[in-house]
């Protein structure tokens, strides 16, 4: 009884060691990333192509930057702002991450702000996208986009090619509003008229009513933005309600054309017109490899939110070769501020005044490319700030 | 003109399909006394069972329906004799936590297999679009809906009151002690009742994914919906939520279509009404027990 407790106890004794040991060498050599995003709920899509996504870049690109081993610390918060925030604090307090990355939706990476403030942990938000989110700590840097980039983009769009009467269709929450007041701005402004407009329940079972409606008021376009999820069922009842043949477009911000979802709709979808930061079928050599290389990793196209993610880790990479390995917060901010680099979405840079991203927005429309449905772009809007801001 | 009956078609097409989804739901809470809230499960299995059918498979969408009313009926039965057997007799209060975890674990098993977008049943050419019959724009997959749920409805109804089967549930629900004592095979009638309202649930979660759209948190989402139909219904007959259903449908339909600033809340409202003005539902008999 007596040797067995001993043998205990020494084991015990050598484990703890180790144990110590171990976090002593981790504690030098190894940069931890704490990447919170959802992995299940309704937007757990967003986090498993931001997962796949990093997951892919350090595969490519090895898993050591200047000399520091890269740790990924995987977190799912469901979506709900609580989680982050506990998880958020687990990583910083307990792993001791040095940055924290992900946040699926816009009041997820609002709960982890004041903690990155506190930590000065850098906070890289890789899919949020309301235009606020930067101004809530000096230490969040956003790769994904904001919907005002987009939503501007398509009014002045609109405007230009002869589409004068709109009918606006947007989901009833805090993205939908963003995307309707920034497209009304700017399509008013140009000249344009709104003559219907209908806010959808966010849990709508069915459009027919409101795509009625729509219909009835006869204008030149329709402008939407439903959230991802709901895009295919909405492209199915337009086409369903014949829509498309009375000569109505529909126009909007590229996330109702998600990638991932796209080629599901089937060809009721063909001819949407939408702006936006990202398409698969972006023709640039960075953008082939890039998307040969996830199709061959996950056998699925990869969506705006893949290239957030991508984008992201890439960002943290580049920042650490910079400092030369150091890994505090401020000078991994510091670094972050100005950095620019070719995406698979084409040029990009972070503003180092806003700490936001910088980048093009394209204007594409949906059509069949060997048998599958693509966003072909068509049009470029060069170097796009987030219209939030540039106002002030 | 026009445009009214185009609305009052899409409000009868949308409230046949919750007609067939909450029918099941009907049965097993007003006829065997169970609060089933896991029924929108079996819906979803039928959703999914008829799109990996037409999508991997290939079968077409006509034959994928009724193999998805077997399936989701198969695995009703299966439930049904391995877990609710064994609630029917507890409280109610038993029977929702229950059924509310079986919810909780059909969405994640659901989210693990088949992913958590939204997916879509491909649908055959000649269900797509709208045709003008006089001016009124006739949508021909809520056209099918409308027939293949009338025709439904009349067949349950005339299940119920016009055959042995009928008349033995009816009176295994009346008094088990009776209706066993007469020989009736109470349990027996009780579980193939149960398949039957599993099944409904399927077909009618195959044949709604087009118009409700399909992901692992349907159960969830439209639980309130079936709940609707039923109490304002009344849980006793099939004719109640069967009205219930086309007037909830026509309401929200118009409601959306007419107001849309309120339209979500239309379909509560009146809910709220008539439970005021009935409370045990628009042809609810006063609890005989």
């Amino acid at each position: 009884m007596f040797i067995r407790r001993n043998t205990l106890l020494q084991t015990a004794a050598a484990g703890l060691l180790l144990g110590a040991s171990a976090f002593a060498v981790q504690a030098q050599d190894t940069v931890k990333i704490g990447l919170i995003v959802p992995m299940t709920g309704g937007q757990a899509s967003t986090g498993k192509q931001i997962d796949n996504a990093v997951k892919l870049y350090m595969q490519q690109h090895g898993d050591t930057v200047a000399g520091k081993k890269i740790e990924v610390i995987l977190k799912d918060d469901a979506a709900v702002p609580d989680n982050t925030k506990r998880l958020a604090q687990e990583l910083i307090v307990n792993d001791k991450v040095n940055i924290i990355a992900g946040f699926g939706v816009t009041p997820a990476a609002f709960a982890a702000a004041p903690l990155a403030t506190q930590a000065k942990v850098p906070e890289v938000v890789m899919a949020a996208g309301t235009s606020v989110i930067t101004e809530k700590s000096p230490y969040i840097v956003r790769t994904s986009f904001t919907l005002g980039q987009s939503s501007t983009i398509i009014g002045d769009w609109a405007v230009k090619n002869g589409i004068k009467k709109v009918a606006t269709l947007t989901s009833d929450y805090a993205p939908g509003h963003d995307a309707l007041k920034f497209f009304k701005d700017h399509f008013t402004a140009g000249g344009g008229q709104i003559v219907e407009e209908v806010k959808v329940p966010l849990a709508n079972p069915d459009f027919a009513p409101f795509l009625q409606r729509m219909k009835d008021a006869k204008p030149d376009a329709m402008f939407v933005f439903v959230p991802a999820g709901q895009g295919g069922n909405f492209m199915k009842q337009y086409a369903e309600r014949g829509l498309d043949k009375s000569g109505i477009k529909v126009i909007g911000p590229g996330d109702v054309m998600d990638d991932d979802l796209l080629n599901g709709m089937g060809d009721s979808a063909l001819g949407a017109v939408t702006a936006h930061i990202y398409s698969a079928a972006h023709p640039s050599q960075v953008n082939k490899d890039f998307v040969a290389a996830y199709k061959k990793a996950y056998n699925q196209r990869p969506g705006f939110m893949a290239v957030g993610g991508y984008d992201g880790i890439h960002l943290i990479y580049a920042a650490l070769q910079k400092t030369g390995g150091k890994a505090d917060g401020d000078s991994l901010i510091a670094a972050m501020k100005g950095m620019a680099w070719e995406s698979p979405r084409g040029p990009i840079s972070i503003d180092p005044e806003t700490r936001d991203i910088v980048q093009n927005v394209y204007i594409r429309k949906v059509e069949k490319v060997d048998g599958e449905l693509y966003n072909v772009e068509f049009e470029t809007f060069k170097d796009v700030k987030d219209p939030g801001k540039t106002k002030k | 003109m026009t445009t009214l009956l185009t609305i009052l078609f899409d409000g009868v097409a949308y409230g046949m399909l919750l007609f067939v989804l909450s029918s099941g739901l009907a049965v097993t809470l007003g006829l065997m006394n169970f609060v089933n809230l896991a029924h929108g499960a079996f819906a979803m299995a039928g959703g999914y069972i008829c799109a990996v059918l037409v999508n991997k498979s290939g079968v077409p969408f006509f034959v994928a329906l009724p193999m998805a009313f077997i399936a989701s009926a198969l695995i009703g039965i299966v439930m049904e004799q391995t877990l609710y057997k064994h609630l029917y007799h507890r409280s109610p209060l038993d029977q929702v936590l229950f059924t509310i975890g079986l919810v909780f674990m059909a969405v994640t098993v659901v989210d693990y297999m088949m992913g958590s977008s939204q997916i879509f049943i491909h649908l055959p050419a000649m269900l797509e679009g709208q045709f003008n019959i006089f001016g009124v724009g006739v949508g021909r997959y809520r056209l099918m809906i409308i027939v293949i749920c009338g025709l439904l409805t009349l067949g349950i109804q005339l299940t119920l009151a016009n055959t042995r089967f009928g008349s033995r549930l009816r009176a295994a629900v009346d008094d088990p002690r009776a209706a066993s004592g007469l020989g009736i095979n109470v349990p027996q009638v009780f579980a193939l009742t149960f398949a039957f309202g599993s099944g409904l649930a399927g077909l009618g979660g195959a044949l709604g994914a087009e118009i409700l759209g399909l992901d692992p948190y349907f159960p969830l989402k439209f639980m309130i919906y079936f709940l609707i139909v039923v109490t304002v219904g009344g849980s006793q007959t099939i004719t109640g939520p069967f009205l219930a259903s086309l007037l909830l449908g026509i309401a929200d339909v118009a409601g959306k279509y007419y107001v849309p600033k309120l339209g979500a809340f239309v379909i509560y409202t009146v809910m709220i009404v008539i439970l005021i003005w009935r409370p045990n539902g628009l042809f609810g008999r006063v609890a005989q027990r």
